[in-house]
């Protein structure tokens, strides 16, 4: 039991990077943001192609996040230019990243076995991999959170920030909001795509259905951590999406012990984001309730 | 300073809802002007003012700010020219974000903005000292979301936005309108103080004539797309609400419709 809950604290820290990708485009940048489906799946396909071919798996994994910078680029290519509303053009770009994906892994699934990734090579020096993949995991979301902590403090970051929140008087003062949007949309989805090759080195395959579902899973890491950490500092929030993340990995590994199927998840997943997302609503109908119960009406 | 020149603009053109809203309006503002416009609802006062600050692109005519071409210039890259405040107070600031945020955002209107601070110490020392001065007590709560602040706390913070970086012209889109007349007169009071302090060339956009008869030294009236009346100096200190109707009557040859254009 403790080993299922290790490698499900280890695997939601390296999804958690996912999910602040996503926290920066619909959170940050108010952004409902498809992209993130096929640019998870781009960072896998980078990622195990490159280290098969005998890069370094780190560079392996760099090189996977630049792509998930094009891929955000694109969507905000192409709804700043081109006009297409947000959700759609991130549609397109997840749709046209599905080829794209499977031409860079010239099949649909790649295996990593016996070949030397990020994880296995600190294992190969004598430590335990568990150990490995957990403290690996731990390192890379302690840079991107000091990374994004940084960079949205910054003036550049400030007005992306404000974008999100009120593009009318950002723009006012001076801010081109095109720009805003393609940057919060290639840092998003660099994150995203850096987690994907982080996930494919570490399950030790890349997959062109590894992506499938991943805004939803995001979602539910950044809405399980504001439950967990409600109205605190941007630290504290960042660090909250990787602990959603987290929880919900657990859950899911407990769920699956109990002995659901590993494709029944998907399912479970949206209906627990659907939940998360009534439950603002579901607040304001009970307040209602029992307001007009005081009031004698009920 | 500010020169429009046989500006027009017809929104829908070429089709069942074209609107012509502009029809070839002249106006020149002067360093230091501050000029109230009145005029009925749809009168075109808002797109003139969105024609300035590159919101809305013309048909026709010429924008210069400075004796600069700005006709054509894209909105945020005016922005280092103009100071603006909306008639909703959510418009102008960034609810999610605290009131130093903001601050500092407007403190940076029209600038590169680059990968340094979004906010240094010592710009909070100066936005309290700022703040003070609105005496809305706002200057113990540096770091408070706007959004918990209410509407007329949000349209004073603008207006300090709009001013923070001494803009070349203000323009104001009847800012009062959305607030109870007692937090509307406060918001007033403040414009007329900073506009004053910083000696800001301004227009400002209001559906009261009183108003627009007490500030400022120069009136326009904007009637069906047109500018019809145009005082200043003594003439507008001596106006009264009464002059004002008879004058838009005999210009117009209507009678103006008084359901918007408050009188008290
Ligand atoms: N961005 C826009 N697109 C289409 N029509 C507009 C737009 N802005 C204003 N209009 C129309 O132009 C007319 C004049 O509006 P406006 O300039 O806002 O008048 P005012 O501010 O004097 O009340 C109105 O009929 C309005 O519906
Ligand atoms: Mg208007």
């Amino acid at each position: 039991m403790f080993w299922i809950i290790q490698s499900a604290i280890s695997q939601g820290i390296l999804w958690g990077i996912m999910a602040l990708g996503v926290y920066i485009t619909f959170r940050v940048l108010n952004f409902a943001d498809l992209t993130v489906d096929g640019s998870f799946a781009l960072g896998g396909a980078l990622s195990a192609v490159l280290i098969r071919s005998g890069v370094h798996p780190l560079l392996a994994v760099l090189i996977a996040m630049i792509g998930g910078l094009a891929a955000g680029f694109c969507t905000g290519f192409l709804n700043t230019k081109l006009r297409i509303p947000g959700l759609l053009a991130s549609i397109l770009t997840q749709i046209a990243l599905y080829s794209i994906n499977l031409r860079i892994m010239g099949s649909p699934n790649l295996s990593l076995l016996r070949i030397d990734t990020l994880f296995t090579s600190l294992a190969d020096i004598g430590f335990p991999e568990r150990w490995v993949t957990m403290a690996l995991a731990l390192v890379f979301t302690a840079a991107v959170i000091a990374l994004m902590y940084w960079f949205f403090g910054t003036e550049i970051g400030s007005a992306i920030r404000a974008t999100g929140n009120n593009p009318m008087m950002i723009r006012a003062l001076g801010v081109h909001t095109d720009t805003t949007t393609i940057l919060g949309l290639v840092f998003g989805n660099g994150l995203v795509a850096l987690s994907g090759g982080l996930i494919a080195q570490q399950q030790g395959y890349g997959d062109i259905g590894m992506g499938t579902g991943a805004i939803v899973i995001g979602l539910a890491a950044i809405i399980i951590g504001e439950v967990l950490f409600p109205q605190t500092n941007f630290m504290l929030r960042l660090t909250g999406v990787i602990v959603g993340a987290v929880v919900y990995r657990i859950v899911i590994a407990l769920v699956l012990k109990m002995g659901l199927r590993s494709t029944d998840m998907k399912l479970f997943t949206a209906i627990l984001v659907a939940l998360a997302l009534y439950l603002p609503t579901l607040r304001g109908h009970a307040r209602q309730f029992s307001l007009r119960r005081r009031n004698g009406h009920a | 300073m500010l020169d429009i020149k046989g500006v027009s603009k017809t929104f829908y053109p070429g089709t069942p809802n074209e609107n012509p809203v502009l029809h070839s309006v002249d106006l020149h503002l002067n360093d230091g002007d501050f000029v109230t416009v009145i005029g009925g609802n749809g009168a075109g006062k808002s797109t003139l003012l969105n024609i300035i600050s590159g919101a809305v692109l013309p048909d026709n005519g010429q924008v210069l700010i400075d004796s600069d071409d700005v006709t054509w210039l894209p909105e945020y890259r005016r922005a280092r020219y103009l100071g603006r405040v909306f008639q909703d107070p959510m418009q102008g600031t960034a609810g999610d974000m605290g009131i130093d945020e903001n601050l500092a955002l407007a403190a940076r209107r029209g600038q590169r903005r680059g990968l340094s601070w979004g906010i240094v110490r010592t710009e909070r020392d100066q936005y309290k000292t700022l703040l003070q001065d609105l005496n809305l007590g706002l200057e113990g709560r540096l770091s408070t979301k706007v959004k918990l602040l209410s509407g007329g706390q949000r349209q004073a913070l603008t207006l300090l936005m709009a001013t923070l970086k001494q803009p070349r012209i203000l323009l104001l889109d009847e800012h009062t309108a959305a607030l109870d007349p007692k937090t509307g007169a406060r918001v007033l009071d403040v414009t007329q103080a900073l506009i004053e302090k910083y000696r800001l060339t301004t227009l400002m956009i209001t559906h009261n004539m009183r108003e627009a008869i007490r500030y400022g030294n120069r009136m326009i009236m904007m009637h069906e797309g047109r500018i019809i009346l145009d005082i200043e100096g003594d003439d507008k200190q001596k106006l009264t609400v009464e002059d004002l109707l008879h004058q838009f009557e005999r210009v117009s040859g209507t009678e103006l419709d008084n359901d918007r254009m408050l009188l008290s």
